[in-house]
């Protein structure tokens, strides 16, 4: 196990040193400059080029400004080319940020997909199962921002309730209850939005891990001991059904920055997504590239917490 | 699809008898009685033919012209009439918008009708370049796994860089190269190709690690043919099943990933006309005029859920554990 996870974790080690490089290369190879990003403001003279470019090691050679990013990324001195302001308490802010939503939704998939995904399998070919595989495909198949745009347009005209952004303008001296109540109202619709795709997608995992079990010799039996079908199916098939659920918690960590540009950009929610998003149009290395590495650490991270809790929840899997 | 009819085709030719047991023919038969996939599949025969006829009809022979200009005839709804002060050229066939017209008085259908074929080319290549990347990186590792590249073997070179690629969170890598390098629509199709390869490759390495050592191939070894026959044509045709399933499923994403690119303004540039950016510009009129954001959204969503249906019905019928128990 202690060889497992040290071999494990220099391994992961060498490949985060091989993304970061890869990105690296890739931001710098790519045409255009960040100081190029507004060449018509009159207020920037050559020298004010020269003297940012300098600033930034922009015209040192790659490996160098490589160097001098790790070493700044671990001092905490790295700056975003934007605004100067520290790379890592601004990421932190807007991961603070996206943190709800991410939450948010995690729960709504975990709870909706498994009743769906069970019911489905258990009574496979029925109008419920056909009926909840096509609603899966279909919510999986429609394009995010067209489905939010129709259900912020409900939303708003129904309940009269604001969705945009993280707090309503002007709600500042409201008492707490109400603040919250009103920061409840819009995170449940961007977090009902990105968990649409999961939903889909987990119950139709769900229900193929269920068929699987279903199958097995060992479910034959419970019910050939004349237990009822409740028993059988959730202490007896559930069980065996979710090791492999257990560590999709470590594979879904890098969902918390990958997949919510476009959610965040719909509900203009200040989180990471977005930050990323500006900090790409604006050129800011800094950002992207951190933000980069610290989604490839989760990557990481979450396929070896999966590896170990899978060791720990199935006793036949040994890691050596 | 080739590859389909190219391995079935021979065994009901020569033994008509054996002919149900092959693979293929079974896979057929299954497939056949799912109803999802093969409604799928009629609307993909109907896209196709749409897609064809679209290009024909707006590019060589110009009946719907998606690029004329009607100042007058802006915001009519579908099924108007076009304004009897068009001149001749500029009027639509018939004199009527089947679709209406958007903010400069384009005609929509000519745009829906340019776009199926643009946003489904957009869709195949980017499928084919990931399905080519996948099939040769992974090929090569599976095949050459051994041999040893100084002090690492070619298959660990090979896995580690398609892992590090996974870790890079996929719209982000796309926003990151679409951003930076000039926009063009062959960008974007390499573009999203590229970052969707990692499991291709993963599953033809699997399926080539077993079949390496199956006597068809080591018969082959032991007639001498070179190692790229081997693999592309004896190899790559049996480890085909869940790469087009994975395929039939990329085209789907590839066309809504393009849509979520022109969302954010990054899409697909005029004067093409896709789905994708039919929808993102018609959002901004989505109380004015609801048709230009309804009928692309409900185009694209027909489309990507007729693709992930048949895809999925292959996957229920390539997958013996659940095809005995029917």
């Amino acid at each position: 196990m202690a060889g497992f996870l040290v071999r494990n974790f220099l391994q992961r080690l060498v490949l985060l040193v091989i993304v970061s490089v890869m990105a690296h290369a890739l931001v710098h190879l790519a045409p255009g400059e960040p100081n190029e990003v507004d060449p018509s403001n009159p207020r920037m003279k050559a020298e004010d080029v020269a003297k940012l470019r300098a600033a930034f090691h922009l015209d040192e050679p790659l490996y160098l400004q490589y160097a001098y990013w790790v070493r700044d990324l671990f001092t905490g001195e790295l700056k975003s080319f934007k605004d100067s302001q520290p790379v890592l308490p601004k990421i932190w802010e807007r991961f603070l940020n996206s943190l709800p939503l991410f939450i948010g939704a995690t729960l709504i998939v975990w709870t909706l997909s498994f009743p769906t995904g069970i019911h489905a399998a258990v009574r496979r070919g029925s109008y419920y199962d056909r009926g909840s595989t096509f609603v899966a495909y279909a919510l999986i198949s429609i394009p995010g921002f067209f489905l939010s745009y129709l259900v912020i347009l409900w939303v708003v005209d129904t309940f009269g309730v604001p969705v945009i952004g993280m707090r309503t303008f002007g709600m500042e001296d409201a008492p707490l209850l109400h603040r919250g109540m009103d920061y409840l109202w819009h995170l449940t619709v961007p977090s009902l939005m990105s968990a649409v795709a999961g939903i889909a997608i987990l119950s139709r995992y769900v229900r193929s891990q269920m068929l699987e079990v279903v199958g097995q010799d060992y479910v034959r039996t419970a019910r050939a001991k004349g237990l009822d079908e409740d028993t059988v199916v959730y202490r007896h098939a559930l069980r065996n059904a979710l090791l492999p659920f257990v560590t999709m918690f470590g594979l879904m960590l890098p969902e918390l920055i990958g997949g919510s540009v476009i959610f965040e950009q719909i509900f203009a929610w200040p989180g990471i997504g977005r930050l990323s998003y500006d900090a790409i149009l604006a050129r800011d290395y800094p950002v992207v590239l951190t933000v980069n590495l610290i989604a490839a650490v989760l990557t990481l991270a979450g396929t070896l917490i999966s590896d170990i809790l899978y060791a720990v929840v199935d006793p036949r899997i040994r890691l050596t | 699809m080739n590859t389909l009819r190219s391995t079935a085709e021979p065994t009901s030719g020569r033994a008509p008898d054996v002919s149900p047991q092959s693979p293929w023919r079974l896979f057929w038969q299954v497939l056949r009685r799912d109803r999802l996939a093969m409604g799928g599949l009629a609307v993909l025969a109907v896209l196709a033919v749409l897609a064809l006829g679209g290009k024909t009809l707006t590019e060589w022979a110009v009946v719907f012209d998606p690029a004329a200009v009607r100042l007058i005839d802006k915001f009519r709804s579908p099924l108007a009439e076009a304004s009897p002060l068009l001149s001749e050229a500029d009027r639509p066939p018939g004199g009527i918008y089947l679709l209406g017209t958007d903010e400069l008085g384009r005609d929509v259908f000519a745009r829906m009708l340019q776009g199926a074929f643009v946003s489904l080319s957009i869709g195949f290549v980017a499928v084919g370049i990931s399905m080519a990347v996948g099939i040769v990186l992974g090929g090569l590792a599976g095949y050459y796994g051994e041999v040893r590249l100084g002090f690492i073997t070619l298959d660990t070179l090979i896995m580690r860089f398609t892992e590090a690629m996974l870790c890079f969170p996929t719209l982000f890598l796309i926003l990151v190269v679409v951003v930076l390098l000039p926009p063009s629509i062959y960008n974007i199709m390499i573009v999203i190709g590229l970052t969707r390869w990692m499991g291709t490759a993963r599953f033809v390495r699997a399926e080539f690690l077993s079949l390496r050592e199956q006597d068809f191939v080591v018969a082959a070894r032991a007639l001498g043919l070179p190692a790229w026959r081997i693999m592309f044509v004896h190899m790559v045709p049996n480890a085909m099943a869940p790469v087009l399933v994975t395929a039939t499923i990329g085209v789907a994403s590839a066309i809504l990933t393009e849509s979520a690119l022109s969302f954010l303004g990054f899409g697909v540039q005029p004067p093409f006309a896709t789905w994708g950016n039919i929808l993102a510009d018609g959002r901004a009129y989505i109380f004015d005029a609801p048709w230009l954001f309804f009928i692309p959204g409900l185009a694209i969503f027909v489309v990507v859920l007729a693709f992930n249906l048949l895809g999925e019905g292959m996957r229920e019928a390539l997958n013996p554990k659940l095809r005995t128990r029917r």
